[in-house]
């Protein structure tokens, strides 16, 4: 059945997400004006709130399935502040989305309480992995990877216990050569090298990794599968799979910021009078109301997206083009919604009194990583038009 | 619960109208624009899936079933990725119909509706837009005075659909006590072709959906009985009149717009130039890619708002930002459209000139169907 009502538990697991977040944004300029300093575990005020996950209970009927409402509430914690991201514990990372994706059992049981950054990105390649540098080398007297290489861009790379690290075993190999790695923090060689300095999301940490020699467990491969595959991908679809999952969040990450920024934009217009009502038509209304309203048209519409990617993948159907759908639009409605409000705000839009110029700053990361608005366009016109990667390059 | 799966009888009424779509109006479609006119036994062959009967009460003889806006919209949207003309005149009885059925009183319902249950293709229109170029939906000139216990019509309506043949008209005019905009301003009024002051004026002649019958409308001082407002002396609901409209239009371009990308696709895979399919170059892809992203929000957005609308609860919002968001990325796609074809698009051999003139035309008509 088509339905878009949310159930009394996830209005109330909402609300509750949604008052946390308040405290968090408590916090949001200081951190943003104070990038050397890590924001805590637990900020003072929201000591008493209890895990969202124990308000969440079962799934009862009616209620929202499980990914889309914790799509629903990492969209409800960055309407607080993005750093209420910092705050997740172990399991939270991106590396643990590599972990639960293509991790063996023994694997998951004992890395999936630690938090855990994705290292992927080096100096000379982003959007194309398999140009990945950073090598893995097999030392068959002690039975352990040796890794050398350089890695940026790490999300919570400073304050992870570990990483999930690409790495290839034979750069002749090319995508099929590389594997990724449980590198914990403690592995001998491995240097966090500095924090990256940033246009927004700076309460977010992110670092610079560097393995010289850096050695770990022969059984610290992800999945474990230590062969080169002779197809031309091999197990690196294995790994491209994390994204079904992280992509979509990336969006409702972005999404939730967005909002905050049309919420104020709306309380501040209609505080000086503005009649932002829906209903009239493009001549019954002023031109700053039929602004806001595309503005929240198109939130609405990526949000949309994002959604049906999550119910998708919740009811087992396969989501790699609904993913990047999700991704690209929630990339591009970020950047143009925040970009309008200070249009609708002028000045009080750019003042550092107020939150809207941190938010125009923090939105921008997410039509970038995760993979960029011009990669989800790539895989979705590969899939509709039906064309692999070398006859759509 | 957040759902977008269609239930299985959904499903049904979904691929049963796909293939009617695929069967009748497609292919009916080109020759229909050439002649701006209907396709011969046209009506009457729509007339026979029961779009209209099927959820209107059985005390009027229709098939009680529930009102349904969310099968409707996928209904429109099947219909419209047919044709979007057509789709329009498919779906115009029960514009005027469901008006009947969701705001009318038992004795309009009685008098009115047995006709839409009949086996003989029924017209209904609905009459809202006005000529001025400033024309707003909820600031009408359309007057209507109330004299004792009589109303007194007068103002001029454009693009009324199917009002060349309808016997009745649902007018939409501002009740003249009332503030001179909002919709507490807004009344509906069942008025008679046959009412004295009431003129049919010319065939409007369009840039797109030229097959529709659609005309002007002239009321000067039409006298009406108070039992004509729709609703009674309580009215109607006129913020679910306008956003069931709204949420129509949203499904129909939606519909014309996965035309245009399904068509766009194979075209471009087959088109060569500079040794390979234009569709391997990203200039071309990526347009695929955004018009395959865009239709799938604008579906979704036309989804929330129907679904609203089958819960009963106020979709002004939804229906409007479904509205206005499809309308502006209907015309973007169609014109994309366009360029992907190149030279071609712009040759009346291939149906996306004709698609890009319906999409401009629809995107204006926020009153031409009903969910």
């Amino acid at each position: 059945m088509i339905d878009f009502t949310l159930s009394e538990r996830d209005q109330r697991v909402l609300d509750y997400v949604r008052s946390e977040s308040l405290v968090a944004r408590k916090y949001a300029r200081h951190y943003d004006e104070n990038e050397q300093e890590f924001p805590p575990d637990a900020l003072p005020e929201a000591n008493d709130f209890p895990g969202v996950f124990s308000l969440m209970g079962k799934q009862g009927p009616g209620d929202t399935g499980p990914v889309s409402l914790g799509l629903l509430i990492a969209a409800a914690q960055t309407w607080g502040d993005y750093s209420v991201r910092m705050r997740r514990g172990g399991g939270g990372g991106l590396g643990n989305a590599a972990l639960s994706a293509s991790g063996t059992a023994e694997q998951k049981q004992r890395w999936g309480g630690m938090l855990l950054a994705m290292a992927i990105t080096e100096p000379g390649c982003g959007s194309d992995p398999s140009l990945v540098q950073t090598s893995a080398v097999l030392d068959e007297k002690t039975n352990e990877w040796v890794l050398n290489g350089e890695k940026i861009f790490v999300t919570t790379g400073c304050r992870a216990e570990g990483a999930v690290v690409w790495a290839t075993l034979d750069r002749k190999a090319g995508r099929a050569g590389i594997k990724s790695f449980l590198v914990p923090k403690t592995a001998p060689g491995f240097i966090v090298a500095h924090k990256e300095k940033k246009l927004g999301i700076r309460a977010d940490d992110t670092a610079a990794y560097v393995f010289k020699d850096c050695r770990i467990p022969r059984d610290h491969l992800l999945g474990g599968r230590e062969e080169i595959p002779k197809g031309e991908s091999g197990g690196f679809r294995d790994v491209m799979k994390t994204f079904n999952m992280t992509r979509p969040a990336t969006a409702a990450f972005g999404l939730g910021i967005a909002r905050a920024a049309l919420d104020f934009t709306r309380e501040q217009l209609e505080a000086a009078g503005a009649d932002l009502a829906y209903g009239a038509g493009l001549h019954g209304k002023s031109a700053a109301a039929d602004r806001f309203h595309r503005l929240e048209a198109l939130h609405e519409a990526a949000m949309l997206t994002v959604l049906h990617a999550s119910w998708m993948s919740e009811n087992g159907k396969h989501n790699n083009l609904e993913a990047s759908i999700s991704k690209a639009k929630g990339g591009s409605a970020v950047r143009e919604i925040t970009q309008g409000c200070i249009d609708l705000l002028g000045p009080l839009g750019v003042s550092r009194e107020h939150l809207v110029e941190k938010w125009f700053r923090d939105v921008r990361i997410t039509d970038i990583y995760e993979g960029t608005g011009q990669i989800q366009r790539l895989i979705i016109a590969r899939t509709i038009i039906d064309y692999d990667r070398t006859q759509l390059k | 619960m957040i759902s977008f799966g269609p239930t299985e009888e959904q499903e049904l009424v979904r691929n049963t109208l796909r293939d009617f779509a695929a069967q009748v109006l497609r292919p009916a479609a080109r020759a229909a624009d050439e002649a701006s006119e209907l396709p011969a036994g046209f009506l009457d062959q729509v007339w026979e899936l029961g779009l209209t009967a099927t959820q209107l009460p059985s005390a009027v003889g229709g098939g009680g079933e529930a009102r349904a806006p969310i099968t409707n919209a996928l209904i429109l949207e099947e219909l419209a990725h047919g044709d979007a003309a057509l789709a329009v005149a498919a779906a115009a009885p029960s514009a005027f119909a469901f008006a009947i059925a969701d705001h009318g009183t038992a004795d309009q319902k009685q008098r009115l509706l047995p006709r839409f249950c009949g086996p003989k293709f029924a017209a209904g229109a609905v009459a809202w837009i006005e000529p001025s170029p400033v024309f707003d939906p909820l600031a009408l000139a359309t007057v209507a005075e109330q004299k004792g216990d009589k109303f007194v019509l007068s103002g001029k309506k454009r693009f009324v659909v199917m009002g060349d043949r309808a016997e009745e008209l649902l007018v939409v005019a501002r009740n003249d006590s009332a503030a001179k905009s909002g919709f507490t301003a807004l009344e509906a009024f069942i008025v008679p072709r046959t009412a004295a002051g009431l003129a049919i004026g010319e065939r409007e002649k369009l840039l797109g959906m030229k097959a529709l019958p659609a005309v002007s409308v002239t009321l000067d001082k039409v006298e009406l009985p108070a039992a004509s407002r729709l609703g009674g002396e309580r009215g109607c609901d006129a913020r679910r009149l306008l956003a069931s409209g709204r949420a129509a239009s949203a499904a129909l371009l939606t519909g014309l717009s996965r035309a245009v990308m399904e068509y766009a696709i194979p075209y471009a895979k087959d088109r060569h130039a500079f040794g390979e399919a234009i569709a391997q170059k990203q200039a071309i892809a990526f347009t695929l890619a955004d018009m395959r992203i865009e239709t799938d929000a604008m579906r979704f957005l036309g989804w929330k708002a129907a679904s609203a609308l089958e819960r009963g609860v106020d979709a002004t919002r939804e229906a409007a930002q479904a509205f206005a968001y499809d309308a502006e990325k209907a015309v973007k796609i169609a014109d994309e459209g366009v360029q992907v074809l190149g030279g071609h698009g712009f040759i009346r051999e291939h149906p996306v000139e004709m698609w890009y003139r319906h999409a401009r035309t629809l995107s204006v008509l926020d009153t031409v169907a009903a969910l």
